[in-house]
């Protein structure tokens, strides 16, 4: 109870609005590149790395393999002085880019690869049958993958590829270490500034649990509803 | 173009310090943080996955909730805010005491650095994190071990600690073994996330290297070889002890 009367509740009424836009920031992360590396780029990589050509296999097992050998941390520095380097060659202007489009790309590539693995455990866990027929109905490869392939491997795999999007969010408030204000950074600049440690860092826990939790327990729902 | 040799340069920070040096020191934070951390890991990891899978009798219920409450937390906070909540928030909730020796004394509790605070936060932090984690790859191991095992060891009238220590566990481990391995290698990559807390391990010294001598892509390649590096060799040594602990009927 103690602790209780010590908490200084003006704190978060004062600061709901920076944390609303740090939450944003993180779900838009999140989102983004779940849909853009996660998913779409995920495919690609699953795709090529089953490919019948021998170099795009091995490249791909290459970058896979280097991406999931390398902490987080280290792709996103590499990316956030790296990329802003590339622009400026490419474009010649040295005006830089938005922090959080290097982070976003960061994210996506690095996502990408452990999608990737996932997407291709399900499309191998495709019934051999299934292609078979395909390729008797005379579908190309692009039609066997768009029509029969992928929405079996994506409907096997949806509960995993979710599972994966949680730990993504609770994964995005690594940014904090390069600065964008994404739900971490707020919470440190808050508590910073009004000297409120402990509130507010067990609000920024709260806050987290109770996504990935409710989150979590909605994908266990669609699991067990998969399974019926 | 690409150039090494400001490896050997000294730092001007220190007495006869190369650059070198610091990428060393760091490695060594590293590797310290997670070997220690893997086995606090492990120790937790297990019992924890254990509690989760007692018969369901009444006077398991309350151990079985712990542990579940447990797994939840851990899982469903992001791991830089629980060492967060682990360096910043422990010392203020705790007696005022207990909470200023953690601030202060910890530090010194050995002469040869002044990361011990850091180091020991941490470990802890990545240890207890990475408990969850593993608890849950147990657990999956143990139930997937088929139910006939557990019977028959009690029908052979082994008590409920020979079930797990002599039927149970021994089984799932072989189980879920390769998943231990990428759970280690996790716990090794997380490691980085130790600099928020101040630690100065590969990863942070390979920024202050870079901050040091605009060297940045050399000495980002060079770490990102030393991550690789370890990563494969774990790898292929939980590969050599899977081998190893493959019973020998089954070895081919």
């Amino acid at each position: 109870m103690m602790l209780l009367d010590r908490i200084d509740w003006s704190m978060f009424s004062n600061n709901a609005r920076y944390w609303a836009e740090g939450l944003g920031l993180s779900l838009a992360l999140c989102v983004l590149s779940a849909v853009l590396g996660g998913f779409i780029l995920g495919t690609i990589l699953a795709m090529l790395r089953l490919s019948r050509y021998a170099i795009w296999r091995t490249i791909i097992v290459a970058y896979v393999n280097l991406m999931r050998s390398t902490p987080f941390l280290m792709v996103l520095f590499w990316f956030y002085f790296l990329i802003p380097l590339l622009v400026k060659m490419v474009s010649g202007s040295s005006g830089g880019i938005n922090a959080f489009y290097s982070v976003l790309i960061a994210f996506s590539l690095f996502e990408g690869a452990y999608f990737s693995e996932i997407i291709r455990s399900g499309i191998q866990a495709v019934s051999e049958g299934q292609i078979q027929a395909a390729q008797a109905l005379g579908l190309t490869v692009w039609q066997r993958y768009r029509w029969v392939v992928l929405p079996q491997a994506f409907s096997k795999m949806l509960p995993i590829l979710l599972t994966q999007c949680i730990i993504l969010f609770q994964d995005t408030s690594v940014v904090y270490v390069v600065g964008l204000a994404d739900f971490m950074t707020t919470t440190k600049r808050i508590v910073e500034r009004d000297g409120r440690i402990v509130e507010g860092y067990l609000f920024a826990a709260t806050v987290y649990f109770l996504i990935s939790f409710l989150a979590s327990k909605a994908v266990d729902t669609l699991k067990k509803r998969h399974s019926r | 173009m690409l150039d090494f040799s400001f490896l050997l340069d000294p730092t001007g920070v220190e007495e006869g310090v190369r650059y070198l040096d610091w990428v060393i020191q760091g490695l060594k934070w590293t590797l310290l943080v997670s070997i220690v951390a893997w086995c606090i890991a492990v120790c937790i990891g297990i019992w924890v996955g254990v509690g989760r899978t007692l018969p369901p009798k009444p006077i398991f219920k309350l151990v079985r909730g712990l542990c579940t409450a447990y797994v939840e937390c851990f899982r469903n906070i992001p791991l830089l805010l629980q060492l967060f909540l682990w360096f910043y928030v422990l010392p203020e909730v705790l007696p005022v005491a207990w909470g200023n020796w953690l601030k202060q004394d910890l530090r010194h509790v050995v002469p040869w650095t002044s990361f011990f605070a850091e180091y020991v936060f941490a470990t802890w932090g990545l240890g207890l994190y990475t408990a969850a984690r593993v608890a849950e790859q147990i657990r999956a191991g143990i139930e997937s071990v088929s139910a006939g095992q557990g019977q028959a060891a009690q029908s052979l009238g082994m008590s409920l600690l020979q079930r797990y220590r002599f039927v149970l566990l021994p089984q799932s481990i072989r189980l879920v073994w390769p998943v231990l391995t990428s759970e280690c290698l996790s716990l090794f990559k997380n490691s980085s996330l130790a600099l928020t807390i101040g630690l100065l391990e590969l990863t942070a010294q390979t920024r202050q290297i870079a901050d040091y001598t605009f060297r940045t892509f050399e000495i980002f390649l060079v770490s990102t070889c030393v991550y690789v590096l370890i990563s494969l060799s774990v790898t292929w040594g939980m590969r050599a002890i899977e081998r190893a602990i493959q019973p020998k009927w089954s070895r081919s």
